[in-house]
């Protein structure tokens, strides 16, 4: 096993940042246990709720930082929901911009040092990934009914071709939620990951300037990558709902 | 899944009872032994991958959805009608500020238009007045010269009166001093004065001379 | 060096995957390229087309990222 490889004093423990530890003492983690998981996701939710909520208190007309930053927020998730899914999703633009705001929320407090990263657990993506699916399904069945199937019979293409098209596209649909979790789950735990790894080879003194370097370059990378993957998932979030909201292609 | 894990449990508890011998990872051993799947959650713990510890799911999951759900009432009440309402009267106001501004330009043309109107009304009335008063004085020079006319040819009229009257008085004047001087010069020659005959000379001459 | 002939196996088919990756990263590559070289004739339609940019992005990178799970699985799941 990787983390109890001990070579030359080097000690990889990468994968320990994302252990699940009740908060108070140690024992069992039952399903209401305070752990740092709680402690984190109370924290990204004040965060969001912080900017979103105290930072527009002011309602000035010329906004201040934090408002600005709260209406760009409002504005990029606004017109991203606008462009792709059309006028009719932005009913669904609250829930859009929940899931937005705590991931990208989650991603960014997770690269504070010592920080715990909800986001890098695939039972949190799971989670998130199955309120996108189920809702867009739903969503999709509501309003169109039994039509919503033609999402996967593609009138366009050649009768004989149609089943095995309509094949790739109920795979294509029921891996949605796999993919839309375990992207973001893998990019946040590859980011630390790497990090701690190359935290860890700074315990040799020759190499340890290219080991600091490295981890503050990769520091830099995953502050882009946290927003790009919140981005991505958003992005694709409304992709579906447009599907969801019309499913003709 | 699960029974990848308890595997995976089993081998990291061997691998722990053989590294370090204490009694506590004794007694986990022994759990992991007798309780299955909640031992396979210390034993990932210890070796595994965290993401993978089935144990913790519910826990991570139930406070994700205590988040989630207090996270989106918070934003649908609160934040995002506050954020909109906002942008709106943002947008209000900005167009406010247009239509306020198209206004203030429109007085602007508007009195530049009355300043125009009124510079022009000005000139044509500086203009009139100076037609008038140059009308006035025209006249009056008219007048004037028309006056200073009519002395002039009032005293030409008389100057000519005078001079014809000098002029026929100095006729008869010319001929007394003639007659006279003719008179005195035949006397003084010797001759014999004769007034008839002088006179007709004096005359003959004066036709001659006069004319 | 002692240990059984499974962690080599092991470590081998974790190592194999990193070719999973780099693929991944070739795909990855491949749509920022040629998203550029668009861009670069038609400077004014890219900017309604980032957001296709980033998903096509997204739907290359997860493909890498399932040969990293793939790693992760073999090293901690196996």
């Amino acid at each position: 096993m990787a983390t109890e490889a001990t070579g030359g004093g080097l000690e990889f423990h990468p994968m320990d940042q994302f252990i699940v530890k009740p908060l108070f003492g140690a024992g069992d983690v039952h399903w209401y246990t305070p752990t740092n998981v709680t402690l984190w996701l109370a924290l990204t939710a004040l965060a969001a709720i912080a900017v979103l909520v105290l930072g527009t208190r002011g309602r000035a007309i010329v906004p201040n930082r934090a408002q600005s930053m709260a209406e760009m927020a409002y504005g990029l998730v606004h017109k991203m929901i606008e462009d792709i899914s059309g006028k009719d999703g932005l009913r669904y633009f609250p829930y859009v911009m929940t899931l937005f705001m705590f991931v990208v929320f989650a991603n960014l407090l997770g690269l504070l040092p010592l920080a715990f990263t909800v986001t890098s657990h695939i039972a949190v993506t799971g989670v998130l990934a199955m309120a996108v699916f189920l809702g867009v399904t739903a969503i999709g069945f509501i309003k169109n009914g039994s039509k919503f199937l033609d999402l996967f019979w593609v009138r366009s293409a050649p009768l004989a071709v149609r089943p095995i098209l309509a094949v790739i596209e109920v795979i294509s649909y029921f891996v949605r939620p796999l993919s839309l979790s375990i992207r973001l789950a893998g990019n946040m735990i590859a980011g630390h990951a790497v990090i701690k790894v190359f935290a860890g080879f700074a315990a040799i003194a020759a190499v340890a300037p290219v080991a600091i370097l490295a981890v503050v370059g990769m520091y830099a990378f995953e502050v882009l990558v946290a927003f790009v993957q919140a981005y991505v998932f958003t992005i694709l979030t409304c992709v579906y709902l447009k599907d969801a909201l019309h499913p003709s292609h | 899944m699960i029974s990848l894990l308890q595997e995976a449990a089993h081998t990291a508890v061997e691998t722990t009872e053989g590294a370090i011998v204490t009694d506590e990872a004794a007694t986990h051993g022994a759990d992991a032994a007798t309780h299955g799947v909640d031992a396979a959650g210390h034993a990932a713990e210890a070796a595994g991958l965290p993401q993978l510890d089935i144990a913790t799911f519910g826990n991570q999951i139930f406070w994700l959805v205590v988040t989630l759900v207090v996270l989106y009432l918070v934003l649908s009440r609160v934040a995002l009608p506050r954020i909109a309402s906002v942008l709106s009267d943002r947008q209000g106001a900005v167009t406010g500020d247009l239509m306020a501004a198209e206004e203030f330009k429109q007085k602007a043309r508007e009195a530049e238009a009355a300043y125009d109107k009124a510079l022009a009304d000005a000139r044509g009335e500086a203009q009139a007045i100076v037609a008038q008063n140059r009308a006035e004085i025209q006249a009056e020079l008219d007048a004037a010269i028309a006056k200073a006319d009519a002395e002039i040819s009032a005293r030409t009229a008389e100057s000519e009166v005078r001079i014809r009257e000098v002029r026929a008085t100095a006729d008869v004047d010319a001929r007394e001093v003639a007659l006279d001087v003719t008179a005195e010069l035949v006397r003084n020659f010797g001759g014999n004065v004769d007034g008839a005959v002088i006179g007709t000379a004096v005359d003959d001459r004066m036709k001659g001379a006069v004319q | 060096m002692e240990g059984n002939i499974g962690d080599l196996g092991q470590y081998i088919g974790v190592g194999l995957t990193a070719f999973g990756m780099g693929f991944a990263a070739l795909g990855v590559g491949n749509v920022a390229g040629n998203f550029l070289a668009g861009a670069l004739r038609n400077p004014s339609a890219a900017a309604g087309q980032t957001a296709t940019l980033f998903i096509g992005m997204a739907f290359a990178e997860a493909l890498g990222i399932f040969s990293f799970l793939v790693a992760l699985l073999l090293m901690f799941a196996v």
